[in-house]
């Protein structure tokens, strides 16, 4: 270690800086390091990093964004978080947000599981099938808010033609307080339950065809071949797809917008971030808004360490 | 080899190119930004751009147009750059009032006295903040009841019966007993709504009681605005409404009206294109069918029944390009034969003096002259109190509507807005 220091002092600085790299750079590693991180970080920097702290600056005060910072802020504290802690309409928010997460871990991901299951091996009609129940997710999110907006017109839309059916009230789920969130439900399950169909069908396409052989040779039955021996096969699949529907839900807007206007009737339908957009950007209060995106970062980042940390490491 | 019969065209495109060169260096160029999408209005401007060119050689002015949303998003950062325009379209307000404090517009005050004597002050003051002027407005609108003839006549009752609020009440049971839906509401949008909830604040309350909210020395929370909200729930509680209207946009209500499906709709005088366009049939109610009355007074109300609730839509100056030229624009393009010009063509309820005796269509007619005896022409709330507050207000006004709110919960909901703006 010494001697090391030493002998550094003798030699030139560019000559160690060689001398560290050539022994470093094996395989030409620190060189496409050298070559490709920079401007990677860089983008990442400029359009990440910066925004997000600079969001974590403007959460703290009450500031319209029409003049610069520092001439129209005004420092108020950690008062935009405590107005949107006590804020029902936030809590709405927060409770939808996590409304679609438990109905994706409870309805949409064992549907697309079944419907997975049931299309999963190779024939022509089965590429029908997949088709079809994925076609949903490539339509466009605003596409299929407008879409369903006309479904649900209880006056001329699909609900309409069924209450007339049955001699019933005429019913607006987009404008009753309680149905509108559960009508959006509705749509998230249809929009997307296609894609994690996706995800399993290629899990259970990857299970060897000898192992089910074999389990059939043992005697097992149907069900055991699913539970015992597909599910736990395809269960890396099966967490990749409950980290993308919780993140999803998390960040659930587009679809939003078409089918209600400003977080539909008192604010029932609002998610957090059509909460953030209603709130911070419409109402002018970028202050206010910034608080909503930092706690809304928190949350996604909490979850996303989390998951990753103790959930997709698992070796089983 | 070049013959001589090409080359003299060359030469003269040549020649002229530099002449026109020349004199635009001469010339001092007014740019306006504006969004009027309608050919008809744009075809209109030209002309009068023409004419102002004409009479003021010197002087060149472009009218240059971008999308509503786009100039939305982009005037911020466009007024704090090198390639603002002279003069933009805007609303009065307090997006207006924000960037003329926060130094983004001209003050004009000292070139305005060609401006002053042309146009009224009451729609001149929409513009001055904190008696400075850094734009002019342009034209007018009036928030009323549209209503349909033909379907008050099959309910046997008469707008001509409606002087209170109490009166309309009754009119809208009436119509709800013949088995006709009374009012359309955009309610999904709220904005709507707050036509309802602000016009009573504004009978209830009078333009005194406004004026000292604005100043601080008053509350939202007070006895006159509570009242607004109970007398609103005493219509809501009729369910005049069209079936789903919580769910329904402005343009969905329109049809509903346009469609003869329901006789009331309280909206701008814009809703006579919009009714029509957005029916099933492109006729909407026709100017036959078509009636319209002023919001009722309140009895017991403070606020003169006179008073308007509109918009004063107009144009601001940006910083640094407050010049003679563009102030030279402004005045022509607003000058009393020109804003009669516009209004012949029923394109404007005009703010120059004057002018309004020369709007066309009928209904147009009646609400020029409504807002020329207002004793208050107040810019709708939800404009000219910010978009933070005016949110707010577009909020309660849905929920009470809706049943989700008191008249006292909202009127404190709008006052901790107003406190924290």
């Amino acid at each position: 270690m010494s001697a090391q220091i030493l002998s550094s002092h003798r030699t030139p600085w560019t000559q160690r800086l060689n001398a560290w790299f050539y022994r470093h750079n094996q395989g030409g590693r620190l060189t496409t390091l050298v070559l490709f991180l920079p401007p990677a970080l860089t983008v990442f920097t400029l359009f990440v990093i910066l925004p997000i702290s600079e969001s974590g600056l403007y959460s703290f005060f009450r500031w319209n964004g029409f003049t610069e910072l520092s001439e129209g802020g005004r420092f108020v504290g950690l008062r935009n978080f405590a107005q949107m802690l006590q804020h029902d309409v936030f809590h709405v928010a927060v409770w939808n947000t996590l409304k679609i997460v438990l109905i994706s871990l409870v309805i949409q991901l064992p549907l697309a599981m079944a419907v997975a299951l049931a299309v999963a091996s190779k024939s022509r009609i089965n590429n029908l099938f997949r088709l079809i129940f994925f076609l949903p997710f490539i339509l466009a999110d605003v596409v299929a808010g407008l879409i369903w907006r006309f479904i649900y017109d209880g006056g001329t839309g699909l609900v309409a033609a069924v209450t007339n059916l049955f001699n019933l009230e005429a019913f607006y789920p987009l404008a009753d307080a309680d149905w509108a969130f559960n009508a959006i439900l509705v749509v998230v399950i249809w929009k997307y339950f296609g894609y994690h169909m996706m995800i399993y069908i290629a899990g259970l396409q990857g299970i060897s065809d000898d192992m089910i052989e074999a389990a059939k040779l043992d005697g097992a039955s149907p069900w055991k071949i699913i539970t015992k021996v597909k599910l736990p096969l395809i269960w890396p699949a099966i967490r990749l797809s409950i980290f993308f529907s919780v993140i999803g839900a998390l960040q659930f807007f587009e679809m939003a917008m078409p089918l209600v206007q400003s977080g539909g009737p008192g604010g029932s339908a609002h998610t957090i971030v059509t909460y953030l957009y209603e709130f911070g950007i419409v109402r002018t209060r970028v202050g206010f808004g910034s608080a909503v995106a930092v706690v809304l970062f928190l949350a996604c980042a909490v979850f996303a360490f989390t998951y990753q940390r103790y959930v997709m490491r698992q070796r089983d | 080899m070049i013959r001589f019969k090409t080359l003299l065209p060359v030469s003269l495109a040549a020649l002229s190119l530099m002449a026109t060169t020349m004199s635009a260096q001469a010339e001092e160029v007014v740019n306006v930004l504006h969004n009027q999408q309608d050919e008809k209005i744009r075809a209109a401007w030209e002309e009068i751009r023409q004419d102002f060119e004409a009479q003021h050689p010197d002087i060149r002015v472009n009218l240059e147009f971008q999308d509503d949303s786009a100039m939305k998003q982009r005037l911020p950062t466009l007024l704090q750059s090198n390639a603002k325009p002279h003069l933009y379209w805007s609303f009065g307000g307090a997006n207006y009032r924000t960037r003329a404090t926060s130094g983004l517009l001209a003050d004009i005050t000292d070139k305005a006295d060609g401006l002053r004597a042309n146009i009224s002050p009451g729609a001149l003051s929409a513009f001055e903040i904190d008696g400075r002027l850094y734009g002019a407005p342009y034209r007018l609108a009036q928030v009323g009841f549209w209503y349909n003839k033909r379907l008050f006549e099959q309910a046997g009752v008469s707008a001509d019966d409606i002087e209170t609020w109490d009166d309309f009440l009754d009119v809208v049971q009436q119509i709800k007993d013949a088995g006709i839906t009374p009012i359309a509401a955009g309610g999904g949008e709220r904005w709507p709504l707050h036509f309802y909830w602000t016009y009573l604040a504004m009978r209830i309350g009078g333009q005194d009681l406004f004026n000292d909210i604005l100043a601080d020395k008053a509350s939202f929370d007070n006895a006159a605005y509570i009242r607004a909200g109970v007398e609103l729930q005493r219509l809501a509680d009729l369910d005049p409404f069209q079936p789903g209207y919580l769910g329904a946009k402005y343009n969905e209500a329109a049809n509903v009206f346009g469609n003869h499906q329901a006789a009331i709709h309280l909206m701008g005088e814009w809703d006579i294109g919009v009714q029509r366009s957005e029916s099933e049939s492109g006729e909407g109610v026709n100017d036959n069918d078509l009636g319209y009355f002023s919001f009722p007074a309140v009895t017991g109300g403070q606020g003169d029944p006179s008073a308007t609730l509109g918009g004063v839509d107009g144009w601001a100056f940006t910083a640094g390009n407050g010049t003679d030229a563009a102030v030279e624009w402004l005045t022509f393009f607003l000058s009393p034969e020109n804003q009669a010009r516009l209004a012949e063509q029923d394109i404007i309820i005009p703010v120059a003096r004057g002018a309004e005796t020369h709007v066309q269509n009928p209904h147009m007619k009646v609400i020029a002259e409504n807002i020329a005896h207002s004793s208050w022409h107040q810019v709708f709330w939800d404009q000219a109190l910010g978009a933070d507050v005016g949110g707010v207000i577009n909020d309660i006004s849905a929920e009470l509507t809706s049943g989700d709110e008191t008249p006292e919960g909202a009127v404190e909901r709008i006052q901790e807005a107003w406190d924290f703006r």
